[in-house]
């Protein structure tokens, strides 16, 4: 019996995925859980591996296509066997038509139902005929918000036509148009990608449903780099782990919420989940979008298993690899934009959780000392956004203070 | 009594992809025919025709051809009846493969006349008269069509044809008469004219194929002359006797003037067809024209009872008939599927030159007042056209001003039949000139002249 390669479920919310690129071809062999192909779920890109050993004997899915979770990829044969007749095409229980076991309602609500509309469901490009495209750029038709009644819901000319108000054919025609010549300054659509839709789905509905505060804090980062130096030229001499600012941000965090847990906390409509673990969440950028890796059971881990496991993760959302374990559960997160020369700014709460932080740039700057003299100073801005519905104010600052505190004095937060 | 999911009337192209379908989909299926299964496309149509018609380009090519292309052919002569036994051998092979088709799909293949025995009920008389009935939830009606004699014309099997008739002639006739110039009456005129047979077609409208846009059909009729064939169009036939030496008619143009008599040993009526209605449908809703009506999910006015096919209407062609069926049978056990009616199909007449078309002709886009820009492309300009000695013919392709989306496309010349195709999934998936220019045409091919038109539509073709 041949065996195939299926879109498997990567995410909690993932619907369906995208094959982004095959790393193996028709006659490649695959060994069990070698890599065989990157797939975009609505949260990342990552690699997918197989399952079974063998040959791919035929790929059934080419790259760029978004398709539901269980549908067929590849056919791979095991040594010595033969294909079957019909393996040119996908066996007819592939559930491109019936779409595979709806997901769970969550609260990130996922795509719509397939059925009506799956090309904005997609989070891949628009199926549109070349006709309905045409008439719908010189009507100005967003096609995103088209339902296409063509076969797999592509959008044919009579969508763009209903949606124009049946004025398509009739109205007035300009001159007729020649070879069309792309003008530079022309503006581009650019169709979403599954991360990005998520962003901006998330990100709306933090926004919008989460009533958002934000509290600001200056710290004296001197003390802290002057540690750094000192512990990371002793690294450079014996070899040792390296420790980045945000390595200490993040220490300082993870101690701070141990102090006042009550930020480590979810909204839950009719209670407050007080979580037991601090799984801290970095932003980390990646092209075209951002992911945000968690630390699990930060408050367990010393100051060096989280520059490390900070740094393994940071490499693997680089390269892709990480796996959707990695990227979920977060209690709180952190996202620093201090390499970028941001001075300060608010960050947007990824929900479910109550707070994030968001950290700047150290900056050298004129400060006010004890004894009222001005001197070059070394300044960190820190934000917090929080639910205010978990976190008030005065919890927010008690926070704030205690993360002060690591950071101003970061042998406390060695010990 | 066994108790089916569908009980299908008829084995042709409707019927027996039908069934086969319902049984794909796991249903319990019969499939009814009191003839051969494969109807009459596979039986007396599209496939014996083609078969002769291949004789034909062939003996044509063998006997005007031969010395241009460097050969030498003494005393060519033909055995009429391995030419026609020829094109029945064609058909037997393909219609055993449809039995086969059956019991490889697990439908039960039932020979006899099918008849509607009330709701849910099938009765079947079979050749010794013997009379059994059978229970199906659903009834498919796909008898298909006859052809239609004329009120003072009526076929005799002899003298008097249908399109059945004309092609198991056992003499071939020296002179034939030929009343309607559609795909049947020009095939025919095409072949018998091309064995020497003198042939005169008779056409009441005022082209050869008069549905196709009217250049290709002026086209047909220009290549047609220089074989030979005699026509009158815009005539009508106003009477006819037959005599044991042949047929006379009496025919008048449309447009007035004299009546005058032409003769031939045989006359082929080919002017359409009539459904064939099974027993037991008095209460079935008839068209004016005596065909099925059906609503868009292929259902008759009776409960559980659906058609498709040549009986409910035109177009009657093999392609249009099973897809009917597909969408009738799918539509039978699926409550969510979209069926649809047949709008865009391809009409392919297979005479020499070959004419083909998909949507819209000229005549069409002026009479429901489309802007349009039409290319044209003739295979005379065409390298593999020339190589293979066969550069009758042009490409015309007809597309929307505004967008550029392909509207028609009317192809006459040498492989018009096989090239129709790329034009169906051009206007199906509604590409416009981009997507057929920008798509690389291979070189030599007679496709090449589809990408012409196209640039010549929008003024840039390269080689005209």
């Amino acid at each position: 019996m041949p065996k195939y390669i299926e879109m498997p479920k990567l995410s909690d919310t993932m619907t369906e995925g995208t094959l982004v690129k095959w790393l193996k071809k028709e006659g490649d062999t695959v060994a069990m859980d070698e890599p065989v192909a990157e797939v975009e779920t609505d949260k990342a890109t990552m690699e997918m591996s197989s399952f079974d050993e063998g040959t791919i004997y035929k790929i059934y899915v080419k790259e760029g296509d978004a398709v539901p979770l269980g549908t067929k990829l590849a056919m791979v044969l095991e040594e010595g066997e033969e294909a079957p007749a019909n393996a040119d095409a996908p066996p007819a229980d592939s559930p491109a038509a019936t779409p595979a076991e709806e997901p769970e309602a969550e609260e990130a609500a996922p795509a719509e139902e397939p059925s009506s509309a799956p090309t904005t469901a997609s989070g891949d490009r628009v199926k549109a005929s070349p006709l309905a495209k045409k008439i719908a750029q010189e009507k100005g038709v967003d096609l995103s918000g088209v339902s296409g009644s063509g076969p797999g819901g592509r959008i044919v000319k009579k969508d763009v036509v209903s949606a124009t108000g049946g004025s398509a054919a009739k109205s007035a025609a300009p001159a007729a148009k020649t070879r069309p010549t792309p003008a530079s300054g022309e503006d581009q659509r650019l169709p979403l990608t599954g991360m990005r839709r998520v962003i901006a789905e998330r990100l709306l509905e933090s926004k919008t449903t989460i009533p958002h505060f934000y509290l600001h804090i200056e710290i004296d980062a001197a003390p802290m780099m002057a540690i750094r130096k000192q512990i990371n030229a002793d690294a450079e001499k014996s070899g040792g782990n390296k420790f980045t600012v945000n390595d200490f941000v993040l220490k300082a965090a993870i101690k701070a919420a141990t102090n006042v847990p009550a930020v480590n906390a979810s909204f839950a409509g009719d209670a407050i989940i007080q979580y037991g673990d601090i799984n801290l969440a970095v932003a980390v950028a990646v092209d075209q979008g951002l992911v945000t890796p968690v630390i699990r059971s930060a408050q367990h881990l010393s100051f060096e298993e989280v520059s490390v496991a900070m740094k393994e993760l940071a490499e693997k959302a680089r390269t892709k690899k990480l796996t959707p374990d990695e990227m979920q559960g977060g209690t709180m997160t952190i996202s620093n934009l201090g390499s970028y020369g941001i001075d300060f700014f608010d960050a947007i709460i990824s929900p479910p959780q109550s707070l994030i932080l968001s950290i700047g740039a150290i900056v050298k700057k004129p400060v006010v000392n004890d004894r009222d003299e001005i001197v070059p100073g070394l300044r960190l801005n820190i934000g917090l956004s929080g639910d205010h519905r978990v976190v008030d104010g005065a919890v927010g600052a008690e926070y704030l203070a205690a993360l002060r505190k690591y950071l101003e004095q970061p042998v406390l937060m060695l010990l | 009594m066994s108790q089916y999911d569908l009980i299908v009337i008829g084995g042709g192209p409707a019927g027996y992809v039908g069934a086969i379908r319902a049984a794909q989909l796991g249903k319990k299926v019969a499939c009814i025919e009191n003839d051969r299964a494969g109807g009459t496309c596979l039986n007396w149509g599209c496939i014996p025709t083609k078969a002769l018609l291949q004789n034909a380009l062939m003996y044509q090519n063998m006997q005007h051809k031969a010395e241009e292309f460097g050969f030498t052919i003494e005393g060519l002569s033909y055995d009429w009846k391995k030419v026609i036994g020829r094109s029945r051998n064609v058909s037997n092979k393909l219609a055993g493969g449809i039995e086969f088709l059956f019991k490889k799909n697990k439908v039960d293949y039932i020979r006899g006349t099918g008849s509607l025995a009330g709701e849910g009920k099938v009765s079947v008389e079979d050749a010794d008269g013997k009379t059994s009935t059978y229970e199906a939830k659903n009834i498919l009606l796909a008898t298909g069509c006859k052809a239609r004699d004329l009120p003072f014309l009526h076929f005799d099997g002899e003298k008097v044809l249908g399109a059945r008739e004309a092609m198991l002639l056992e003499e071939q006739p020296k002179e034939m008469l030929i009343i309607g110039a559609g795909a049947i009456g020009v095939e025919f005129a095409y072949f018998y004219n091309a064995f020497g047979t003198k042939v005169t077609i008779v056409e009441m409208m005022d082209n050869l194929l008069p549905v196709e846009d009217t250049e290709i059909s002026k086209a047909l009729e220009k290549s047609f002359k220089k074989q030979g064939i005699n026509f009158h169009l815009s005539t009508k036939t106003t009477a006819a006797s037959v005599t044991k030496d042949g047929v006379e008619l009496t025919i008048e143009s449309v447009k007035g003037g004299d009546a005058q008599t032409i003769k031939g040993d045989v006359c082929l009526v080919a002017v359409g067809v009539g459904a064939i209605l099974p027993g037991g449908c008095e209460d079935l809703k008839l068209s004016g024209r005596g065909f099925v009506e059906t609503n868009d999910k292929y259902e008759t006015n009776l409960p559980g009872v659906k058609a498709a096919g040549d009986l409910i209407g035109p177009p009657w062609l093999a392609h249009v008939a099973s897809f009917e069926a597909i969408h009738a049978v799918e539509s039978m056990f699926d409550p969510n599927h979209k069926s649809k009616k047949v709008g865009l199909f391809p009409g392919c007449t297979y005479c020499h030159p070959e004419v083909a078309s998909i949507g819209l002709t000229e005549r069409a886009c002026e009479e429901q007042g489309l802007a349009v820009k039409i290319g044209k492309f003739p295979f005379q300009a065409s390298g593999r056209a020339l190589a293979a000695g066969d550069s009758e013919g042009f490409v015309k392709l007809i597309f929307g001003e505004k967008y550029g989306e392909l509207l028609g496309a009317h192809i006459i010349g040498g492989e018009a039949t096989e090239l129709i195709a790329e034009m169906g999934l051009a206007i199906t998936l509604e590409a416009t000139w981009e997507e057929l220019e920008n798509t690389i045409h291979a070189h030599p091919t007679l496709s090449e002249a589809i990408h012409e038109a196209t640039s010549d539509a929008f003024g840039h073709a390269i080689h005209i």
